[in-house]
């Protein structure tokens, strides 16, 4: 099998091992397609991978992600491992951990839920993880990957 | 026990509930002697939404243990109205009194309530989500009127939006009951909530036919099939027949069936149905006394 090459970046971040087919979603969580639309991207999907037999890969130049961006790409690619770049090397690697608590990084689905009327921090408690189930502490209704999704 | 918030049924385990129950007998007992084990102590009632049986029980037990009452029955009357949030009036209502009852039309209101609170904190229902007080009760109910708790137990009707059926199922599952789940067509209990139900150990199985499932039941659980649910009147009547209890469904119930409602009935169970030694429903108003002064005096610190 052929391997698959990506120009190296100068400064930003690689999203590697990120769950086959989830790459655009992670794009939508770190904000490409709306606060940042003009990054610069490389996006490699269903790449063949050892470890996971595919994965995707994702590059952004010039940028580092947040706590709260690092917390949603574990809900939906829980194995992702984040390499921080700067001036062409690897800086920084950690994987993402799924938490068992999320606070204040999503907003309950259900529009009759206290916290989309009150100003107050959400909290999730993680139930599942694969599939991701989430149930949220106040009203106790549960988000699926889905209902997740459609935030980002 | 340590009992601070009574929030969702899901914060309990058989023993505590197990724990409440017993208090509840005890309480039962002694109701016609003097009590002043809460006196001197104030419960603020805070309904934003329409009550009477719960409010009036509350208020009732709180009586009957010598303490007082505060409250507000519509949001109408407060500084609601002038934008005032939940967490405010909360943190205002709790240096007034030792222990509050809310209830509150959005679903976890009771939560954020019991988080900004110092205080005791009890869920009287908020939105669709939860009314634990309402569970123990029924659990109570049927632990005297049935004679235990691990029974065959069928709800009735509306299971889609009943919070009374989710959790008392729920409470039923934890306890190993067999539980029957009867509805309608389209108001069948979320996948979701059975998903939980199923993490216990017991029988759940789900079925639209009322009159070939009364047989085999030691307890029916009725509530109520709401009218604003059906888009077309017309399905709404052609249900409401279907799902009535009435002398004749009666008769092929086992002898000492019983049935409880959390009430108000509107027209599920025929009023001649009243009179059978089946009809167990007043007798559950009642038992919420006890159970309600049970859970004041535990998270008032009365009772341990």
């Amino acid at each position: 099998m052929k391997e698959v090459k990506v120009k190296r970046i100068k400064n930003g971040t690689v999203i590697d091992h990120i769950t086959g087919g989830q790459a655009l979603n992670v794009l939508q969580i770190i904000g490409v397609t709306k606060e940042y639309p003009k990054a610069v991207l490389t996006v490699a999907m269903n790449v063949p991978s050892k470890k996971m037999g595919v994965k995707d890969i994702v590059k952004v130049e010039g940028r580092e992600l947040k706590a709260d961006e690092v917390d949603k790409i574990s809900l939906i690619s829980p194995e992702s491992t984040i390499n921080i770049i700067r001036d062409h090397e690897v800086k920084e690697k950690k994987n993402v951990s799924l938490p068992k608590t999320l606070e204040g990084v999503l907003v309950c689905d259900n529009p009759n839920c206290i916290t989309n009327f009150e100003k107050t921090k959400t909290i999730f408690v993680v139930e599942e993880k694969s599939p991701i189930k989430l149930r949220c502490s106040y009203c106790e209704r549960t988000m699926s990957e889905k209902e997740i999704i459609k935030q980002f | 026990m340590e009992l601070h918030d009574i929030i969702s049924i899901r914060d309990f385990n058989k023993a505590k509930i197990n724990h409440i129950l017993k208090i509840s007998e005890d309480m039962e007992k002694r109701l016609g002697r003097k009590n002043n084990s809460l006196r001197g102590k104030i419960l603020a009632c805070l309904f934003f939404e329409p009550s009477t049986r719960t409010r009036l029980s509350f208020e009732t037990a709180m009586e009957r243990m010598g303490g007082g009452i505060i409250g507000v029955s519509e949001s109408g009357t407060t500084s609601i109205v002038k934008g005032e949030s939940l967490k405010d009036t909360i943190k205002t209502v709790e240096s007034y009194c030792d222990a509050i009852v809310i209830r509150h039309p959005r679903e976890g209101a009771a939560r954020l309530a019991a988080n900004v609170s110092e205080i005791p904190v009890i869920n009287a229902g908020d939105g669709s989500n939860q009314h634990p007080t309402q569970t123990l009760l029924d659990m109570y109910t049927i632990k005297r009127e049935a004679g235990g708790l691990k029974k065959e137990v069928a709800l009735i009707g509306d299971l889609k939006y009943g919070r009374t059926a989710h959790s008392l199922a729920y409470a039923l599952a934890m306890f190993g009951a067999k539980i029957t789940l009867i509805s309608p067509k389209g108001l069948e209990m979320p996948v979701e909530v059975v998903a939980d139900l199923e993490k216990f150990n017991t029988t759940i199985s789900e079925t639209n036919d009322l009159e070939g499932s009364i047989p085999g039941c030691d307890v029916l659980y009725v509530t109520r099939i709401q009218k604003e649910r059906f888009p077309d009147p017309e399905e709404y009547e052609k249900v409401k027949g279907a799902y009535k209890i009435t002398l004749q469904t009666l008769e092929s119930a086992k002898r000492d069936a019983i049935i409880l409602h959390p009430l108000p009935r509107i027209d599920e169970i025929s009023p001649e149905v009243d009179l059978t030694k089946h009809a167990r429903y007043f007798k559950q108003v009642y038992y919420g006394l006890p159970v309600r002064m049970a859970v004041l005096g535990l998270v008032m610190g009365a009772i341990s």
